[in-house]
């Protein structure tokens, strides 16, 4: 039985550059008859500190968080990488037997990513609104690993019609690697030149992926060499899509 | 090392074209061969399972079995040596060396011996030492360190090995045929086995209960290294140590198959004592010096003893795809790739090789592809942690702690946190960056040199979901 109500977890990248896809996340689990509860004070999963080693102040940010998810919803995440943080890594960042350790444990148990919430518990049936048009999707690394997950923005991408393809390389990471990219930016920078040299040759338009992480990166890199590729997260082209009405 | 110079090797690497097409290359082939070996993704799983408790148990139990080796090896009649650091292995050898006034060595392929620095011990002891693995053969005409634990001349082409061979060997002709090739080295190391006075071989497994040293090869020259000399000198890690011979074959499977994608090497020695009276070949003797260098420090804490079950297969070095990009020699360390990350902090200290952290975007690849199935990803990030924080009190600090905290990026830290932490100072800030995104700086540091910079978006999704809810 598909669960009735969830809980949403924007992540701040999406809050900030990307809030067209945070909305067209959350439309279309409405649209599927879910309500979706979002927390007001909800921020950041904490992983840029998390993995940059500053686990105290990554600490704060993820105690700041756990009071917003009360009861037994899903909390449903639109990105593999802070999903992953979630599930994988809140409660490794309290003691052993504290009580934001058993919380921490709760909230993580209940973390899902977005494409595969809706796969799994939603299993939309959406009519095939973008019969033969060609995408080139990159699925993260979290969401490859970390989460186990890659593969279900594109069974959401192939119920609408599109031609879903995977660049050369497909499971080689594409550089980002949070402060990586600006710390070892030229190590960075030679991994996504790859990435979209590898992307390029799909010569499909519209680039998706479930993470906004990796998708400043590459669309920042295409932007940077003056390419019109569009580059979305998959929640948004979906709602593109399939949705007649303006987004609110 | 210091940060300065990885940044060096670094935009050096990543200029050289050549050298990046050569790591690009090799490192594809290695991919393909090991994931032909693993056809069934379940029966991998079942087998890392397996080699991932023969090696854990082993390290649970190390100072029993070590014991219970050094019994046994004495016993099979080889004579064992406990080697501190790399100055006691170093002494040790050169030792055993200059007491049979041994002028000549040949060595087969030894990660260990790189990490203590024993070819340059014994150089200065007057002692030659010729490689006799071919990778080692060519980087040692080069007067280069190995760039890859496994293959270590993997960063030359054919091309550069043939002017390698013409400047460096006499009368070698005009060729860049793989088997030629292979044949000067041949041909250059036939009578040095005949003429030197010892062999020095690394190990692969040495085994408890029986006392027995196992060493892998493709080549022979291990064989023949170990062999040939009238004495032969193994030198290894402690933390080689397995239980019993049974525990050897799911390793052996592993190894070559995660490493070169080959389903065995073309050959497994197992060493079990010198020559006995009645038999014609064989060395007359044979020393193991066993090295600790940092490994009983990292065996007794609980957060960082995975590392030593690594059994040096090359596999996350090949997936890395940051040192696909670098390259070996980029890192300064013996160790490259994922392992060197994990294992050099904690053998030099995180203030010596805690740069080295850096080079991951923790992608995560490595850790599935560990045959012994090390959290790799997990242990750099711990590791990073330790890097930036000071020991909390009571707490045994690692080597270097704290070390590569720097004042400017801790302030930012520590505002980011407290923006993060703080809903309403967030929703400010927010509001802020929104409304003037089209005066934020179009250049942040290293970001925008390969980039463009994101945008905010002209409202955020708080405020969005915020004036949904008044509608
Ligand atoms: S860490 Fe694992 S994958 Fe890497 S060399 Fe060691 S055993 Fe092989």
């Amino acid at each position: 039985m598909k669960p009735r109500r969830v809980h949403f977890f924007a992540t701040c990248l999406i809050d900030l550059f990307a809030p067209r896809a945070g909305m067209a996340a959350i439309e279309l689990l409405e649209q599927a008859g879910i309500e979706v509860l979002y927390p007001e004070g909800q921020g950041c999963c904490g992983q840029p500190a998390w993995n940059a080693g500053y686990r105290r102040e990554a600490r704060r940010v993820i105690e700041a968080q756990l009071a917003l998810f009360p009861g037994e919803e899903p909390i449903v995440v639109p990105s593999a990488s802070c999903a992953g943080m979630m599930r994988h890594h809140w409660p490794e960042a309290f003691e052993p037997g504290t009580d934001l350790r058993a919380l921490a444990h709760e909230r993580a148990a209940r973390v899902v990513e977005w494409s595969d919430f809706m796969v799994r518990e939603v299993a939309p049936d959406w009519p095939r609104v973008a019969e033969g048009e060609a995408v080139v999707l990159h699925d993260s690394c979290s969401a490859r690993r970390e989460m186990g997950v890659a593969g279900q923005a594109r069974v959401l991408l192939e119920a609408i019609g599109a031609v879903v393809r995977e660049p050369e390389g497909a499971e080689t990471c594409c550089g980002f690697g949070g402060s990586f990219a600006v710390k070892q930016a030229d190590i960075s920078g030679a991994m996504l030149a790859d990435k979209m040299t590898a992307i390029e040759a799909t010569s499909a338009p519209t680039l998706l992926s479930q993470d906004c992480g990796c998708l400043m990166h590459i669309g920042g890199g295409f932007g940077k060499r003056g390419r019109s590729l569009c580059v979305q997260h998959v929640a948004e082209f979906l709602w593109q899509r399939l949705m007649p009405e303006p987004m609110s | 090392m210091s940060g300065d110079d990885f940044d060096q090797r670094i935009r050096s690497a990543l200029g050289d074209d050549q050298l990046r097409a050569n790591f690009h290359a090799a490192m594809q082939g290695f991919i393909e061969r090991r994931a032909a070996q693993f056809p069934d993704p379940e029966d991998l799983q079942r087998r890392r399972d397996r080699a991932a408790a023969i090696r854990e148990h082993s390290l649970r139990r190390l100072p029993e079995l070590l014991e219970t080796l050094e019994r046994q090896l004495t016993a099979n009649g080889i004579c064992v040596h406990w080697a501190r650091d790399a100055g006691a292995a170093n002494r040790i050898v050169a030792g055993l060396l200059a007491e049979r006034g041994i002028g000549k060595v040949v060595k087969g392929k030894s990660m260990v011996t790189e990490e203590i620095g024993l070819n340059d011990h014994l150089a200065a002891q007057g002692v030659q030492v010729i490689e006799s693995d071919l990778g080692e053969f060519i980087i040692q005409l080069a007067g280069e360190a190995p760039s890859h634990i496994v293959v270590p001349a993997v960063h030359k082409n054919r091309r550069e090995i043939a002017d390698l061979f013409r400047r460096h060997i006499r009368g070698v002709e005009v060729t860049e045929g793989v088997d030629e090739l292979t044949a000067i080295a041949r041909r250059e190391l036939r009578h040095q086995f005949a003429t030197a006075g010892a062999g020095i071989s690394g190990v692969n497994f040495l085994v408890a209960e029986t006392g027995t040293l196992c060493l892998i090869e493709n080549e022979g020259n291990g064989r023949m290294t170990t062999t040939v000399p009238p004495l032969h000198i193994a030198v290894t890690g402690i933390e080689k140590v397995i239980p019993k011979l049974e525990d050897l074959p799911p390793l052996l499977d592993l190894l070559p198959k995660s490493a070169t994608g080959q389903p065995i090497t073309t050959y497994v020695n197992l060493i079990s004592g010198p020559r006995p009276p009645d038999e014609l070949d064989g060395p007359r003797e044979v020393h193991l010096v066993l090295i600790d260098n940092g490994r009983s420090r990292i065996q007794s804490d609980e957060r960082f003893i995975d590392t030593l079950r690594c059994i040096r297969c090359g596999a996350c070095i090949n997936h890395c795809p940051v040192f696909v990009e670098i390259g070996g020699h980029a890192y300064g360390s013996t160790y490259p790739g994922p392992i060197g990350l994990v294992l050099e902090p904690q053998r030099m200290g995180l203030d010596r090789a805690g740069d080295l952290l850096s080079a991951c975007t923790l992608c995560g690849r490595c850790g599935e592809v560990c045959p012994v199935r090390i959290p790799l990803p997990k242990l750099i990030g711990r590791l990073r942690r330790f890097a930036v924080e000071p020991a909390e009190d009571g707490a045994t600090p690692l080597a270097g702690q704290g070390s590569q905290r720097r004042a400017l990026e801790a302030l930012l830290w520590r505002i980011w946190a407290w923006v993060y932490a703080h809903p309403r100072i967030y929703g400010g800030l927010a509001w802020l960056l929104t409304r003037s995104r089209r005066w934020l700086p179009q250049r942040i540091g290293g970001w925008s040199r390969y980039r463009s910079v994101p945008r905010p978006a002209s409202r955020s999704l708080h405020e969005r979901m915020k004036q949904r809810r008044r509608q």
